[in-house]
């Protein structure tokens, strides 16, 4: 009788090909797993996914709204990687992403008197630094006391959304708006603008150079090579002297600056005014984006807009009568095949065929 | 206040505390295992919604409860396959449950919102126990999922420190080398350890559905997965300590419905902010004394074991 | 002889990049002592891994009293009397030591702690292994760990006994009671194992010796009809050379100068206790003792990576106790840790990266905000070449190298920028004898250069061959510091063992 044993031999190097064929091949998995559920809802899985593909990638109006999307992942993904680099599990985007559209709101709607030309930079200036507020406690109390920041920043989204909810249904409503818990509209000149007819706004160049400026501090700058030697070990890192503790809060703050800058984005570029819904889960999201492009900026740009891409047709899938947490479970089985696959990028596996009496 | 609405508050306390208790006694017992599973929220959620279905479906709320559980147990199986089999990153693995639970759980309850539950766990007075005075009406006029959480602790205690199972179970976070060496097959009682807890987590869920807020929700967890995990921090990794916390938590969540039907004036929004203010806070204190006495988690939490490994 | 118990037979085990053991075989018979010899890295673990079913072989096969197995886990090994006393012991250390004795063993559910531990009292008296049965692990030495781990063996009826350097951590009198628990156990027909690098303890304690080059098994030897001579020959294919590095020479000003510093573990325990030495320039300090003895924090608190809690640490007398790493490093002061992989190099960075840490913020190799790439590489390719550092290109991450080359490569960076003062901890555990011997000179030539060296080691024979003095380091404080030429390896054992000369009757 013959018998399979399986082995499991640590990669030292990993070649390019597994590097790239192991996740594409994760995400047509998930793709497959998930047509479980559809077919579960009464729909044929293929056409659902060839319509969804369509309706994403299909048409130009489609892929304008795909790059909508796109933007606030691309900048929250790149806020996450930020702090995986060192580690540091910033789950609390989604919260940045709120203060950040909040501070924005604020600026835009209360602050008198901005020269019309200083006008988006000091929202974005607001937004930058009302994100690295928000990333602050977790960040000062993970650099002093090692407290598990996953949770500090997670638990922080919650206490995030309600602040604006308060605010909507509150002291913020617009008084014209008919009730609804949002606010006034923004002044044109608060609004970053878009291309052409599409609504596809500048957010999208404000990522991509926000992309080649991680690029670049994080493979050439003095800063970038502390980070990486820390990301890699802590031990490493105080044996060379470097300080940990203020790069924790360092990291985590910028992280959290960059989530805000996306809720600046979005409000400003998208919704011309701050509502309730102004996060389709970007920021837990990013972190799959973020973990997929294993951190990488360039990946970074290209995974956020296949992720652009699902979300956007969240509205082909409630068109066909199937509730939008759908895209949330696809994007977790995803992530859960993604997670898998690493294990064939770390690991070699062997097949040893033994002969057993 | 006056001393009936003091029981009355208490007497919620120990119900909205007690699907914190089901997933915090659940994480602990997966995290004694040298296991992290973040994915409690997502466990919760799964398990929750199946309950309900199940409960509506099956018109019994036991049978409800039973596939709740099940739910967040299977959840948590793909947790062990993913950082036990395949060796994955716990943190991220967790969050992957989350996400997924959060989707999952939205997907097949989306017909349910409304739908309202028609059988439910009625309280019942205990005999002798619900006679004492004050402590009786708080603790022993509840439905029998609470008493079913009042045996568990002592049990899991009793398991965790008296019993030779127990004791080989705190090895395997301790130190899974020393257990491995000596025969205990570590990946075999990982597995199990991890949908147990995974099983617990879906009673907390399901708890929630059927007794503590009777009701489908889209996430209506709303956290409560974190604050567990906090709790088990806060618990160092002990049953007793968990109930504690759980209860303190409960309290805050019955108070904020108590307060305003006595008419205290206090912006609603900023009551359901406390609890997870509270929480940011109570982790930090109870981690900075922590560090003060050197008392830490399970050595081997949250790595990867690898016999073969150099 | 008694009986064939064990047998090997062509056992081959590869790991990535490495044959661990290529057709190994070997026989063990039941009431002997027999060592395992052989260099670091020789495959001498790897193969007792694989007789306790810890590692699988990819070919080969194993005979246990005559029947063949075929070991899944660890377990199995167990099962069929065989025991292993890992370098690392494998205790629990929470756990008290009768929770480590019954761990994974069937039996009542709720345990009778009593019936255990009258258990274990019978084993430790009739194998002279005193331990108290209730104390938990980390409170216990770590010879008393030792003891507990053979009782664990013993306790589960262990017939086939293996311990893997058992003699690293224990001081020579503790090692003579382990070799009398050891010989009493063969008496009494259990086939004893054990794994060795030290020549005099073979010569002394082994019935049989096989001895292992290279992951193969060169021969294996009656301790009667060889000579430690011929297993030297045997165990490194040449001559070993057992002469002095260190030719002496004037000593120059005081470089370091540690006044009473005191400091704790990552426990909290107080590890160093007033302790206060000198050195000088061109001076190589020795420090002896058993590991676990302050060895550790005491470089660490040197280096900047752990804080002194009293006392004062000047060089050249410029007050550092207690000054960021990053002023320490600028100091001069260079640091070869305990741990090379994992805390003097990262694995998965490149080697460029490595050899970056220390230097980094110079002007040399970066401005204000970039770093100068150009500089960054022609140093790191400089550094490869000069210490012969043998790797494929700069560009690839340093867990790709052996033990040896980590070594040089760390070395490489800590001597490049002229140090003062050398803190090296083990510098030469784990390595080969040719690295061991380029790893030495190294040191030799700093020495000659002007620097202060501490060295710290476990292996009396290196501290004879490099230091001018040797200081014995027990608790936390230095029990004495012997000139070289005064010294005797006696004399040091006792003081290893906390006991001063006179006092011990």
């Amino acid at each position: 009788m013959a018998k399979t044993k399986i082995m499991l031999e640590k990669r030292l190097t990993v070649p390019t090909s597994v590097k790239a064929f192991v996740p594409i091949i994760a995400i047509f998995l998930a793709l497959v797993a998930t047509s479980i559920f559809f077919i579960v809802g009464g729909k044929n899985p293929i056409e659902m996914y060839i319509e969804m593909f369509g309706g994403a990638f299909g048409s130009w109006y489609g892929i304008s709204e795909t790059l909508v999307k796109t933007i606030p992942l691309l900048i929250c993904a790149l806020g996450v990687s930020v702090a995986f680099r060192m580690q540091l599990y910033n789950t609390g985007a989604e919260g940045q992403l709120y203060m950040g559209a909040l501070a924005a709101t604020y600026v835009a709607l209360f602050v008198p008197n901005i020269p019309t030309l200083l006008r988006l930079p000091v929202m974005m200036l607001a937004a930058l630094l009302a994100g690295a507020l928000w990333a602050f406690i977790p960040a000062i109390s993970k650099a002093l006391w090692d407290v598990n920041e996953v949770i500090t920043t997670l638990l922080l989204n919650y206490v995030a959304i309600l602040t604006v909810e308060s605010l909507l249904f509150g002291a913020w409503k617009d008084p014209n708006g008919f009730n609804f818990p949002q606010t006034a509209q923004f002044d044109q000149s608060f609004r970053l603008p878009a291309f052409g007819t599409t609504r596809i706004h500048m957010g999208l160049v404000i990522g991509i150079v926000l992309a080649v400026i991680l690029y670049i501090v994080f493979s050439k700058t003095k800063w970038g090579y502390e980070i990486r030697v820390m990301g890699e070990s802590k031990r490493v890192a105080v044996y060379s002297g470097m300080n940990i503790s203020r790069n924790i809060v360092i990291v985590l703050c910028l992280s959290g600056a960059l989530a805000g800058l996306a809720g600046m984005s979005e409000v400003s570029g998208v919704s011309g005014r701050l509502i309730r819904s102004i996060s389709d889960n970007f920021g837990y999201s990013a972190i799959i984006v973020a973990w997929l492009a294993r951190l990488n900026p360039f990946m970074i740009i290209v995974v956020s807009f296949l992720f652009g891409g699902l979300l956007s047709s969240g509205s082909t899938i409630q068109m066909a009568g199937l509730p939008a947490s759908t895209s949330y479970m696809l994007q977790g089985t995803i992530l859960f095949f993604v997670l898998a696959g690493e294990l064939f990028i770390r690991y070699k596996v062997r097949f040893i065929k033994q002969e057993v009496e | 206040m006056s001393l009936a609405l003091i029981i009355a508050v208490l007497a919620a306390a120990i119900s909205a505390g007690t699907p914190l208790l089901f997933s915090a006694l659940g994480e602990v017992i997966t995290e004694r295992t040298g296991v992290q599973n973040l994915g409690l929220e997502g466990m919760m959620l799964t398990g929750a919604v199946m309950g309900y279905i199940a409960a509506i479906t099956s018109g019994n709320p036991w049978i409800g409860f039973i596939v709740g559980a099940l739910g967040g147990g299977a959840l948590s199986l793909v947790h062990a396959v993913l950082v036990i089999s395949f060796k994955a990153n716990q943190v991220v693995s967790g969050l992957a449950l989350t996400i997924f639970g959060q989707g999952f759980s939205g997907f097949i309850g989306k017909s349910y919102i409304g739908v309202p539950l028609p059988v439910k766990f009625e309280l019942f007075r205990i005999p002798v126990l619900g006679d004492i005075p004050i402590l009786g009406d708080i603790l022993f006029k509840q439905d029998a999922l609470v008493y079913f959480s009042y045996l568990l602790v002592p049990l899991i205690f009793i398991f965790l420190f008296k019993t030779r199972a127990g004791m080989t179970m705190r090895s395997l976070g301790e130190n899974p080398a020393a257990a491995d060496a000596l025969g205990v097959n570590v990946f075999r009682m990982r597995y199990f350890y991890v949908f147990v807890g995974g099983l617990m987590s879906g009673m907390g869920g399901a708890y929630l559905s059927l007794a503590a807020s009777p009701s489908w929700l889209e996430n209506m967890t709303a956290g409560r997965g974190w604050i567990a995990i906090a709790l088990v921090i806060f618990s160092q990794w002990n049953p007793m300590r968990a109930m504690m916390g759980a209860y303190i938590f409960g309290g805050i969540d019955a108070l904020g419905y108590r307060l305003q039907t006595i008419g205290v004036t206090f912006s609603p929004i900023y009551l359901k902010m406390l609890p997870y203010i509270l929480t940011i806070a109570v982790l930090i204190f109870t981690t900075i004394m922590s560090r003060k006495k050197h008392l830490s988690a399970p050595e081997a939490l949250g790595l990867t074991y690898n016999r073969e490994e150099r | 002889m008694g009986n064939l118990v064990v047998e090997m037979k062509n056992i081959r085990k590869t790991f990535p990049g490495t044959v661990a053991n290529d057709q190994v075989s070997l026989q063990i018979f039941e009431g002997e002592i027999h060592a395992l010899l052989g260099e670091n890295g020789a495959g001498k673990s790897t193969l007792m891994s694989i007789l306790t079913g810890l590692y699988k072989p990819d070919c080969g096969e194993i005979y246990i009293r005559g029947e063949k197995v075929d070991f899944k886990a660890p377990k199995d090994a167990i099962d069929r009397g065989i025991g292993m006393v890992h370098q690392h012991f494998k205790l629990v250390k929470p756990f008290t030591v009768a929770e480590n004795v019954i761990l994974g063993l069937p039996g009542k559910q709720f345990i009778q702690q009593d019936e255990i531990v009258k258990e274990i009292n019978h084993i430790s008296e009739q194998f002279g292994l005193k331990v108290d049965a209730g104390a938990k692990i980390w409170q216990l030495s770590v010879g008393e760990q030792q003891r507990v781990e053979i009782i664990k063996m013993l306790y589960r009826g262990t017939n086939i006994m293996i311990l893997d350097e058992p003699t690293a951590v224990l001081t020579p009198q503790e090692v003579g009671e382990l070799f009398r628990t050891l010989r009493s156990m063969a008496d009494k027909n259990c086939a004893i194992i054990f794994i060795t690098h030290k020549m005099h303890e073979v010569m002394e304690f082994a019935d049989r010796i096989t001895v292992l080059r290279g992951g193969k098994a060169i021969a294996t030897k009656e301790n009667k009809h060889t000579s430690s001579n011929e297993l030297a020959e045997l165990m490194v294919g040449k001559q070993m050379s057992m002469e002095r590095k260190n030719a002496g020479g004037e000593l120059g000003e005081v470089v370091l100068k540690v006044d009473k510093v005191c400091a704790q573990n990552d426990k909290g325990l107080q590890a160093l206790n007033n302790i206060s030495f000198s050195i000088r320039a061109g001076e190589i300090l020795g420090v002896a003792g058993v590991a676990g003895n302050g060895q550790s924090v005491l470089s660490e608190v040197l280096s900047g990576m752990r804080e002194a809690t009293r006392g004062k640490i000047t060089l050249n007398g410029e007050d550092i106790t207690n000054k960021p790493v990053q002023s320490i490093i600028d100091a001069g002061v260079a640091f070869i840790p305990e741990d090379r992989g994992s805390t003097g190099l990262a694995g998965n960075l490149s080697v460029i990266d490595n050899i970056m840490l220390k230097e980094y913020r110079c002007k040399k190799f970066s401005g204000g905000i970039f770093m100068k790439d150009k500089a960054v590489r022609t140093r790191a390719q400089e550094l490869v070449d000069t210490y012969d550092v043998k790797i494929p290109n700069i560009d690839c991450p340093v867990k790709m190298m052996s033990g040896g080359n980590l070594q040089k490569l760390l070395l490489a960076r800590e001597t490049s920028f002229g140090p003062k003062l050398i803190v090296a901890v083990y510098p030469i555990r784990g390595l080969d004898i040719g690295a061991t011997d380029f790893i030495h000179d190294l040191l030799i030539a700093e020495k000659a250069k002007g620097a202060a060296i501490l060295l710290i080691s476990e292996d009396l024979e290196e501290l004879f061959k490099m230091a001018d003095n040797i200081a014995v380091m027990y608790e936390g404080e230095f029990m004495d510091t012997i000139p070289y030429a005064k010294a005797n390896v006696n004399e040091i054992g006792l003081l290893m063992s906390g006991v001063r000369s006179g006092t011990n009757g």
